[in-house]
């Protein structure tokens, strides 16, 4: 795949006000490309999992677009740390250590992680104490 | 039921009205929850005909309907909007009522006028 477009995106720790606006920037730019909905949505949840999981478990990080030549879309979530300390359990639905912040703004319920691998295609996740990278594909379903 | 059915099932009244979805559609099924990452999991076949009853009242409540591409959403429990939650809610285009109701007395008189669960 050869990207005929990137965006990268910059997610602020602890910007609650601004939570959920690059998955809207990124919902809009994909729609106005013509992608359907049923994957613009999926990227949509995807994205704005990961970007709360950003602001309030992360230090920060960034998310990039890519749209590759065969329309395939990649998504690169990459936070500042502290990383997920046991990532088997993070996938498990309705485990969550989310802060009563969070929790306060309608989040740990324990479906971040799951409801991000339900919605791509590929999902490939890695953590350490620098960071969490995800790397997501979603693709136009034949 | 058609969302005017549904506003005036529950006595509703309007936070935010949006010139894009008029009170005429109608809408087959509901979800009821304040923690927006289940909706976000549960509601997957067709999330624009399904309503969204919650108690939180924040921009997320927004947000998750807008990834979600919902565009009814009915505050239980006399909640209000602040006023940027409620700019943000007219800019999204998204029509918002508030039910003194509380979330088991709105989905129960939901349910008996015939919208269903998601499946």
């Amino acid at each position: 795949m050869t990207a005929v477009y990137q965006r990268i995106f910059t997610v602020e720790q602890d910007d609650y006000a601004s939570a959920g606006l690059v998955s809207s920037l990124i919902k809009e730019s994909l729609r106005y490309m013509g992608i359907s909905p049923a994957v613009v949505r999926r990227v949509a949840v995807a994205t704005y999992e990961a970007e709360i999981n950003m602001i309030i478990h992360a230090y920060g990080g960034t998310i990039t677009l890519e749209i590759g030549d065969d329309g395939t879309i990649h998504l690169l979530a990459k936070d500042n740390g502290p990383g997920i300390p046991d990532i088997e359990k993070a996938l498990t639905p309705g485990f969550s250590t989310a802060s009563k912040k969070a929790m306060e703004l309608g989040f740990g319920a324990g479906m971040g992680l799951p409801n991000i691998k339900r919605n791509a295609d590929v999902f490939h996740i890695e953590s350490s104490p620098e960071g969490t990278i995800l790397d997501l594909l979603f693709k136009e379903k034949s | 039921m058609t969302a005017a059915e549904i506003v005036e099932t529950l006595g509703a009244k309007p936070l935010a009205v949006s010139d894009f979805h008029p009170l005429t559609k109608e809408y087959v099924s509901a979800f009821a929850t304040d923690l927006m990452s289940d909706a976000l999991a549960m509601i997957q076949e067709s999330p624009e005909d399904t309503v969204l009853l919650t108690g939180l009242c924040n921009q997320q409540a927004l947000r998750t309907a807008q990834m979600l591409d919902i565009e009814l959403i009915i505050i239980v429990r006399g909640k209000e909007f602040n006023e940027e939650v409620l700019r943000m809610s007219r800019n999204m285009g998204v029509n918002v009522f508030s039910t003194h109701f509380t979330m088991y007395e709105a989905c129960g008189k939901l349910y008996q006028r015939g919208l269903k669960a998601i499946v």
